[in-house]
């Protein structure tokens, strides 16, 4: 690792004000401290956060849930009420990493993780998301991993989490602090699309720092499941992930969520591929039907052409689970 | 035993108490020493390995505050206070932990590097209190790995010495 400068403030105000374009906030560091091991990443000051007072989860007035920034992921999964009311999440985040991850990484940092794109974390190979300008060898080269939504020339990486799949499912809120005050941000609206800038993963402000994660009351905790489809039974990133929740009157579908992880550069939701779901019986026709629609335009790359047709059965084979009932 | 820091570049080292096995540190580190190295380098505690040193075998496996982690990432600066144990903190008074006699028991591994990080990973599984069944435990152990394929008596080893180490735990719970 490149030398750098180390700060551990109390305070918020104080952590802010230490904050510059040459420093980094670290809270469990599970990937930045890769990424800079890689020499991907080399900041100058790391600004570490643990310390301030977001270590908590506590009942919102809205009757939903407000997550600190700083809880670990092990203990938001193995939280009593998250388990109860938000079963969705638990079983989004027992899916990723291994037990050792989960026990550092923190809630704010799983919103920031990058990719795990081999070219981003190659820094012998061109990559725009870490060298804009220079080029997209994934695009071209091994892409077996790589997105088949939303992409641009530019960049065809994945977001690699499976938190943030549930997340976008629930429409939790972002809570954030900057020096200008405070601020909420949509899941739907965290994350980008690579477009011509795939070096801005989020909308969070250079000089934000995310405080909370805010669950509103409505947890289809009734029925919900989490898939995940990877490459070996356990410890892998998703080759696609899925998470559905319906809201059931007897056998039709009055509500339904459903987010796609490992598909695209952010968990991909599309409001179409729900509505068609409203009022339709919970059966596998019209779960094919919202398939289709959420999956509108997909294009695979090279090695990833198995992805569409994976994906088209594993939102089925979810929404029939999670119709059926939570499995607990 | 403390070695001497190399030159840091002007960058000002940083003290660091730690309770390490049950005896209180007093130590000296620069910013970016990861904890794994921490234990290894500057502590000769070479029980920990390093495998991956990127988070994917789970080899650097340490109980933090009772927690099981990856040391090799995570900097030792950040642990202030903490309460740390490594492989060579598990045995009491010369007799080997339950969970280490069972790997033995059950010969649990071939050329025993990840062995360590195995057994520390174990011990926090038993905290966890989480596992239920040998498929739990399978998905529960799913962060450490063994390129010797001992996985077999890997399992039979933590399933019998699960009761009797979360017995232990139980025991030291204040």
């Amino acid at each position: 690792m490149t030398p750098f400068s180390y700060a551990r403030p109390e305070r918020i105000e104080e952590a802010l004000a230490l904050a510059g374009p040459d420093s980094r906030y670290i809270a469990g560091g599970t990937n930045l401290l890769d990424l800079m091991k890689e020499n991907v990443l080399h900041p100058r000051r790391l600004i570490d956060i643990n310390r301030l007072p977001l270590r908590d989860i506590e009942e919102t007035s809205s009757g939903g849930l407000m997550i600190g920034a700083l809880v670990s992921n092990a203990d938001l999964a193995w939280n009593t009420q998250i388990e109860q009311r938000y079963p969705l999440l638990t079983k989004a985040i027992l899916a990723g990493a291994s037990p050792q991850l989960r026990n550092m990484a923190s809630t704010g940092g799983n919103l920031l993780q990058r990719t795990r794109c081999y070219y981003f974390y190659d820094t012998g190979t061109p990559c725009n998301k870490r060298e804009p300008g220079s080029g997209c060898p994934a695009r071209n080269g091994l892409n077996r991993m790589h997105a088949i939504l939303g992409t641009s020339e530019a960049c065809v990486a994945v977001h690699p989490s499976d938190m943030c799949v549930a997340l976008a499912a629930l429409e939790a809120q972002v809570h954030v602090q900057g020096p200008h005050g405070v601020r909420r941000i949509a899941m739907a609206d965290f994350h980008r699309l690579p477009g011509d800038r795939p070096e801005v993963d989020n909308n969070l402000g250079e000089d934000e720092l995310i405080t909370a994660v805010e669950l509103p009351a409505e947890g289809f905790a009734q029925h919900c499941a989490y898939l995940k489809l990877r490459d070996r039974a356990s410890y892998a990133f998703a080759l696609v992930s899925v998470a559905a929740a319906l809201e059931l009157d007897g056998t039709t579908v009055k509500v339904a969520r459903l987010a796609l992880g490992g598909v695209a550069h952010k968990p991909w939701r599309i409001e179409a591929a729900e509505q068609s779901l409203c009022g339709k019986p919970a059966e596998q026709a019209s779960f094919a039907v919202a398939a289709d629609l959420l999956l509108d335009g997909a294009q695979p790359l090279q090695h990833n052409a198995f992805k569409p047709e994976l994906a088209r059965r594993a939102i089925i084979r979810a929404l029939a689970e999670a119709a059926r009932g939570t499995a607990r | 035993m403390r070695k001497t820091l190399p030159a840091t570049g002007g960058i000002n080292t940083c003290t660091l108490s730690l309770q390490l096995n049950g005896q209180r540190h007093q130590l000296e580190v620069h910013p970016w020493t990861t904890l794994l190295d921490l234990l290894r380098e500057q502590l000769d505690l070479t029980g920990t390995k390093k495998g991956c040193d990127h988070g994917q075998c789970g080899a650097c496996t340490v109980l933090l505050n009772g927690k099981r982690i990856n040391s090799c990432l995570t900097l030792a600066v950040m642990h202030d206070g903490a309460q740390l144990t490594t492989i060579e903190g598990l045995a009491e008074g010369g007799e080997l932990h339950p969970m280490q006699a069972a790997f033995i028991r059950h010969d649990a591994f071939q050329c025993g590097y990840c062995t360590p990080g195995q057994i520390c990973s174990a011990v926090g599984l038993a905290g966890e209190n989480r596992a239920n069944d040998r498929d739990d435990i399978r998905e529960l152990m799913s962060g450490n790995l063994c390129r010797c394929g001992a996985y077999p008596n890997i399992l039979a080893a933590v399933e019998e010495a699960l009761p009797a180490t979360r017995d232990r735990l139980q025991e030291k719970a204040p």
